[in-house]
């Protein structure tokens, strides 16, 4: 079962998937940044929702979340804050599975499906919920009729990638390399490896973890992937931008201009 | 795939990347094949290094002064005199030696007083692994002597600066560098936390605590114990003193753990109450670490357990004066046995810990960990707790790498039983 609006984005051409931790480093900067990104050719935003013990993120996003938790993001901001947002792409809310599992009066994933169905979100991706723990959520996204991706990593061997693809709906996310998120300089090999491996599979595949620049995307949608996640390469822009007190204006141009770039590189690599 | 149960009802799991989970699957089959079946003789090793390097058994002595203060027997499990100063070597030796079992080649881990990061880098150093362990910066600060035992046993210290920079956040940052390492690296997790496996792995290499204090009760006192009291900060000694009293645990892996009427003997796990068991909501701050008391259930660092979190599942930061007990969850199993009702949870603030880290020194001559020492506190201030005549309380770790901190956390209070503090001047 999959959510029409992201299947949609990766219909024509290689989708261009960005990330931002929603309320960094305030809701209404946070606000402008995230409409940015639509601007700058954004075919679906993975929207994060901070929480406290962000395991599988390095240090940018890291810093990226204690900012939006210091500015005061909650659950309930998080919510208002996909209500007020004004973008035309479909939204993937990127969390960890406690934020899920507390939600609402009984503790389970349900009540917050739910509610993120409620407020125009479209999937989830949760990097602390192997295939091995997801059923409650996994049921809890067929009845809402939101997506749930799972993440492929270099150590994925074969029997687990059956099961993943067989739970996962909207896309598959690879991730790129070993390790956590964090913008590098180049591409990974294990990166063509993995795509290698997937080709067989009916659904696309979206890379990421360490992309950066316009020639990574067109090297990665010329391997095979369908898409590119991109985030601590943008929030690298709002860390600086906060750091020298930098307009929010100024900041939003340069994160539309990278988004320009990379969506390029993609569409170059699709030829 | 391996067969063994990764929850305690509805507590456990396995809530981490995708990226680790062969490597958790390669594990629960070398924990299901070395320690639960001794294959190769596994189980044989480790026993003969944990008494000839660790220098087991560890004895259970009676504390006269404190018997005679608390009219009871009291006995004292005397962890403290395992090499390296506390219970961590068992699993600490435990996991290395698995490692090497596995042909890992390099080993992290994280540490909050350091006695597990000093553990690990002994066992690594006596089995020949390149070891590198994680730290809070603020228990760097706490736990100098630690830091530098480390060293000197050849391990790398990595302090870690995110947060209040104690030990939730040194297991978030060792769970990174799993994440990048995994395919080479074994993380040596200090407690009975984490995802499954390790939780009943961890217990299980510190069974060990548990099996020998069966036996010497019964040996010196002719009987079990009324209660065996324990500090919990993850569980770990908790849990090692506890697992053969238990009884008909359902995920109960020791055989013939259960041939007495253990149901008599009662267990209490001491938590740290910090300065106050109220919680700050708008800060996010706990300060206590008294999550089996006041925590709810939620998920972190790989398991389902209960928690020190605000409504919202963030995590709270936590409080107490001994680094050991510093965290904002627990054991799984832990969580499990106290709904059950089959431990009892009770706290101790900080300073009844210090009054009782001053009094067993005083009394009888050992300077006990700061988490020991919350422990110790509970004898005194639950007068009217169901003790029983007979009880044992596990000396968790000796108070050497403590020695600064207390002197300073004295300084800063009113403890009544506390010898002048002050620095000489010239
Ligand atoms: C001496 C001592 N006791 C107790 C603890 C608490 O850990 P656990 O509850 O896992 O035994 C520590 C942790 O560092 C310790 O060093």
């Amino acid at each position: 079962m999959s959510n029409p609006a992201i299947d949609a984005a990766f219909a024509d051409e290689p989708a261009f998937i960005p990330y931002l931790a929603a309320g960094d480093p305030s809701y209404d900067a946070s606000l402008e940044y995230v409409e940015a990104l639509a601007r700058g050719g954004a075919d679906i935003i993975e929207l994060g929702l901070p929480f406290s013990e962000p395991i599988a993120e390095g240090s940018t996003i890291q810093n990226a979340i204690v900012r939006s938790l210091q500015g005061g993001m909650t659950v309930g901001r998080y919510f208002e804050f996909v209500t007020d947002l004004d973008v035309d792409v479909p939204v993937v809310c990127m969390t960890y599975y406690n934020l899920i599992y507390q939600y609402g009066d009984e503790p389970g994933p349900e009540p917050f499906v739910r509610k993120a169905k409620s407020v125009g979100i479209d999937g989830f991706v949760v990097p602390d919920l192997p295939a091995e723990e997801a059923d409650p959520l996994r049921e809890a996204c067929d009845e809402h009729g939101l997506d749930l991706v799972f993440i492929v990593a270099p150590t994925t061997d074969d029997e687990r990638l059956d099961r993943l693809v067989s739970l996962s709906s909207g896309y598959l996310y690879v991730q790129a390399r070993l390790g956590v998120t964090g913008a590098r300089d180049d591409v990974s090999s294990e990166t063509t490896s993995s795509l290698d491996r997937l080709a067989a599979y009916d659904i696309p595949k979206a890379v990421g973890f360490g992309i950066k620049t316009g020639e990574h995307a067109r090297d990665i949608i010329a391997g095979g992937a369908d898409g590119i996640i991109v985030g601590s390469a943008l929030v690298d822009i709002i860390a600086e931008g906060t750091e020298a007190d930098a307009p929010t204006e100024e900041t939003a141009a340069e994160l539309e201009s990278l988004c320009e770039e990379l969506k390029a590189g993609a569409l170059e690599g699709a030829q | 795939m391996p067969e063994t149960d990764t929850t305690f009802g509805d507590y456990g799991g396995q809530y981490v990347p995708e990226a680790l989970m062969p490597a958790i699957e390669e594990l629960t089959d070398a924990y299901e094949r070395y320690v639960l079946n001794n294959e190769d003789g596994f189980m044989d090793e480790f026993r003969e290094r944990i008494r000839d390097f660790g220098g087991r058994p560890t004895p259970l002595q009676r504390a006269d002064n404190l018997s005679e203060r608390y009219d009871r027997d009291i006995y004292l499990k005397r962890e403290d005199l395992l090499h390296g100063g506390a219970h961590k070597l068992n699993n600490a030796l435990g996991q290395v030696l698995l490692a090497k079992y596995m042909g890992k080649e390099r080993i992290i881990a994280e540490t909050g007083a350091g006695q597990h990061g000093t553990a690990t880098a002994m066992a690594a150093a006596h089995l020949d692994m390149p070891c590198e362990i994680y730290m809070g910066r603020r228990d760097v600060n706490r736990q100098r002597p630690n830091v530098f035992r480390m060293r000197i046993n050849g391990a790398e210290v990595n302090p870690v600066d995110t947060g209040r920079g104690t030990l939730k956040e040194a297991i978030s940052e060792t769970m990174r560098d799993w994440a990048t390492t995994v395919e080479n690296t074994h993380y040596v997790i200090g407690s009975i936390v984490g995802p499954a496996p390790f939780p009943a792995m961890v217990r299980d290499f510190h069974r060990i605590i548990s099996e020998e204090t069966r036996r010497q009760t019964r040996e010196q006192y002719g009987r079990l114990p009324d209660s065996v009291v324990a500090c919990a900060g993850g569980g770990s000694n908790t849990m090692g003193i506890f697992a053969d009293f238990t009884s008909d645990s359902p995920f109960s892996t020791a055989p013939d753990s259960n041939t007495d009427a253990d149901d008599d003997v009662s267990l209490f796990a001491v938590e740290a109450g910090g300065s106050s068991l109220d919680v700050d909501e708008e800060r996010g701050v706990a300060p206590n670490s008294a999550s089996l008391s006041t925590g709810s259930e939620g998920v972190l660092h790989g398991a389902r357990t209960k928690l020190l979190q605000n409504s919202d599942g963030q995590i709270m930061e936590s409080h107490s004066v001994s680094s050991g007990l510093d965290y904002a969850g627990v054991g799984p199993e832990l969580a499990k046995l106290v709904d059950d009702e089959r431990v009892t949870p009770v706290n101790v603030d900080d300073d009844a810990a210090l009054e009782a880290f001053h009094r067993l020194s005083q009394e009888e001559g050992i300077i006990p960990a700061l988490e020991t020492a919350h422990a110790l506190a509970f004898l005194e201030t639950e007068t009217d707790a169901d003790l029983g005549e007979f009880v044992v309380v596990n000396v968790s770790g000796r108070g050497d790498k403590d020695l600064e901190a207390a002197l300073e956390e004295t300084a800063q209070r009113d403890i009544p039983n506390a010898p002048a503090m002050e620095v000489f001047d010239e």
